[in-house]
């Protein structure tokens, strides 16, 4: 929704030179956003405000593999040779906790309601990835579906401007390559970026991002250049080791829910959230009362939620999934089968955070392998 | 004549932290008499322990004969009792005593045994009488209290929420120790409460709010196994503060035993 694929040609693109990356910074910050980029925080890459380019995590690598996520010196030319920390975009559109509206009583007992609209000033992003975009997309045909918009997500979203960054280092956790959703950005971004050695092919693919492009100051892009980031492209794909199914995995799954599989999995799985938290499209949600003590008014709050949770599945005065294999169940099933018929594909983007942040290591690939057939597990 | 609701807090064995919810209130320590009596809180000066109440608020474990009177008297004048804190629901610090055998500690401290009197076993509030809501936590917060007050004085069910530590951390996104640092963790089978406190300051949990619903302390073991965890270190992870918790003192007896 947010742009075209872009043509390669140097009419619409141009380089900037690695010492000229906080022209980019200024540049926006000129048009009135402030900036999100990658940094070193914690022991992982995280999105944080971004003030200068010195920040970002020069000649930081990372090496993750299931259950397990360690950053490792990597080329100190590049800024972004990584695979994707623990955070998507979602954070910024789907706030983890916000207060939706408010209630107060007066003095003759009236209830007066009013709802809580988030003040979000305009942010850029810096360093989103293709599988980010691609769950940003998800993610908006949930929340801005016509005729249900949901307006704090929407507030939050309209105020983004994306500056996406090809994926040249994915991890042992990636499979995009495998769900058609990276490592090379395909749409919606403003701006996108191959990061070479020696500075940043610059594309652009909407308005505001021309409106950011045009305050740049850019050279052509060489025959080399553009050969130096397909080929980076070309191994970020042969890099990948992990594969899920292809297509719709709807039948499989459903018929197979008494697959002994399940029971499998649950035996290792904590039911703790891990995955749908840092899942970029799972966009389940609580709400809760928070009243004041003195009970004259009232917060109604939004949190993130997760099917893996006992109040998910809460119906009058029980929990339909009470136990660990049924929840797993119904987050495989929903994600790479019931989302088809919601919302005309997979809710997987193959970015692998699942499988990272899982604290014991479980693989959605392999699970799904062995309980569609078809995998060496099955 | 008030018609505010009564409202006493007494202690057991316990160190008075929980108490501090109370006294560390901020601003609805100023709403709080407005809307209560208390009628007795020791640690804040107000005495009158036989007095009837609505809600009776206890921290501390039953630890001695005449506890075990005294618990009985609360229940029998209380109208709802409310047990807060690790100490009065899953253990705490003094509970560890449970895995060993309390004759022979109190024989190898004091010179002279015979003039403690104590019960073999320290006990939750529970296992002694009927207890309406527990407020599980080391200690217990400020908003977990207040909370309940509030929906009590609704007239309400308190909402319970035994979620795990997780799912508070990934809202805070709050960069995971086990997964990006190799910490055992017990944010996974620990329920939340305390909003992921000690993993935003770069530690792991501990499991002071004790086990979360559906806990599954045999996958995290094991998981802790893997980071290089000796099987005495395990049992020490989950027998510690939440010692005395069913699901807690099973895992950790478990892995003692093997080493």
């Amino acid at each position: 929704m947010m742009g075209t694929i872009p043509t390669a040609t140097n009419e619409d693109a141009g380089f900037l030179a690695r010492e000229r990356l906080a022209t980019l910074l200024e540049a926006g910050r000129a048009l009135g956003y402030r900036w999100q980029g990658p940094q070193l925080r914690d022991g992982a890459i995280v999105m944080a405000p971004l003030e200068e380019p010195s920040a970002l995590p020069w000649g930081t690598g990372d090496r993750q593999a299931a259950g397990e996520y360690r950053t490792r010196p990597g080329d100190p030319r590049r800024a972004f040779a990584w695979a994707n920390g623990p955070q998507a975009l979602k954070p910024l559109v789907f706030a983890p906790r916000e207060t939706l509206w408010r209630v107060k009583r007066d003095a003759q007992g009236r209830l007066a309601f009013a709802a809580e609209t988030p003040l979000v000033p305009r942010t850029a992003v810096l360093g989103v990835r293709a599988c980010d975009l691609a769950a940003l997309e998800l993610q908006d045909r949930h929340f801005l579906a016509p005729g249900r918009e949901d307006p704090h997500y929407a507030e939050r979203r309209h105020a983004l401007l994306l500056v996406a960054v090809n994926c040249t280092h994915p991890a042992a956790t990636c499979f995009c390559a495998s769900t058609g959703d990276g490592p090379a950005a395909q749409t919606g971004y403003d701006l996108l970026l191959d990061e070479l050695d020696e500075g940043y092919i610059v594309r652009v693919g909407s308005q505001a991002g021309q409106a950011l492009f045009e305050q740049l100051t850019l050279r052509p892009v060489s025959e080399a250049q553009w050969q130096a980031a397909a080929s980076a492209t070309e191994q970020a794909v042969a890099a990948q080791q992990r594969v899920l199914p292809p297509g719709d995995l709807s039948g499989p799954l459903f018929g197979n829910l008494d697959h002994p599989r399940w029971e499998v999995v649950a035996e290792r799985c904590l039911s703790c959230g891990n995955c749908t938290s840092v899942c970029p499209t799972c966009f389940c949600h609580r709400q809760d009362a928070a009243p004041s003590l003195d009970g004259a008014s009232s917060d109604q709050q939004r949190s993130w939620d997760s099917c893996f949770s006992e109040g998910h599945s809460y119906v009058h005065g029980r929990s339909l999934r009470h136990d660990t294999r049924t929840r797993y169940r119904q987050w495989l099933t929903h994600k790479l089968g019931g989302w088809h018929a919601q919302y005309g594909r997979s809710g997987c983007v193959g970015c692998g955070r699942c499988i990272a942040w899982c604290p014991v290591g479980i693989d959605i690939t392999e699970e799904a392998q062995a309980i569609c057939g078809g995998g060496e597990h099955g | 004549m008030s018609t505010r609701p009564k409202v006493a807090v007494h202690k057991f064995s316990s160190c008075d932290g929980c108490q501090l919810a109370f006294l560390n209130a901020g601003e609805a320590l100023l709403a709080l008499p407005e809307l209560l009596d208390i009628v007795h809180f020791a640690e804040a000066g107000m005495l009158d322990p036989d007095e009837p109440v609505d809600i009776a608020f206890v921290e501390g474990s039953v630890y001695t004969p005449e506890d075990v009177d005294r618990i009985r008297r609360i229940r029998t004048s209380s109208r709802y009792l409310i047990s807060i804190g690790a100490c009065a629901t899953s253990g705490g610090i003094q509970a560890l005593r449970n895995l060993g055998d309390t004759r022979d500690w109190v024989g190898a401290i004091y010179a002279r045994p015979e003039y403690i009197q104590t019960l073999d076993q320290s006990r939750a509030i529970a296992e002694e009488v009927k207890v309406d809501l527990e407020l599980w936590g080391c200690p217990v917060t400020t908003a977990q209290v207040v909370a309940a007050i509030r929906a009590l004085l609704y007239g309400v069910a308190p909402v319970k929420n035994r979620d795990k530590v997780c799912m508070d951390c990934k809202r805070n996104q709050t960069v995971c120790t086990l997964v990006a640092r190799g910490e055992p963790c017990l944010g996974p089978v620990t329920g939340t409460g305390c909003g992921a406190l000690c993993p935003a300051f770069g530690r792991d949990c501990y499991g002071c709010f004790g086990p979360a619903e559906n806990p599954n302390t045999g996958a995290l073991a094991r998981r802790f196994q893997g980071l290089g965890l000796l099987p005495v270190d395990i049992a020490r992870r989950f027998l510690f503060i939440s010692n005395d918790a069913p699901a807690f003192a099973a895992e950790g007896r478990k892995w003692r035993e093997e080493g």
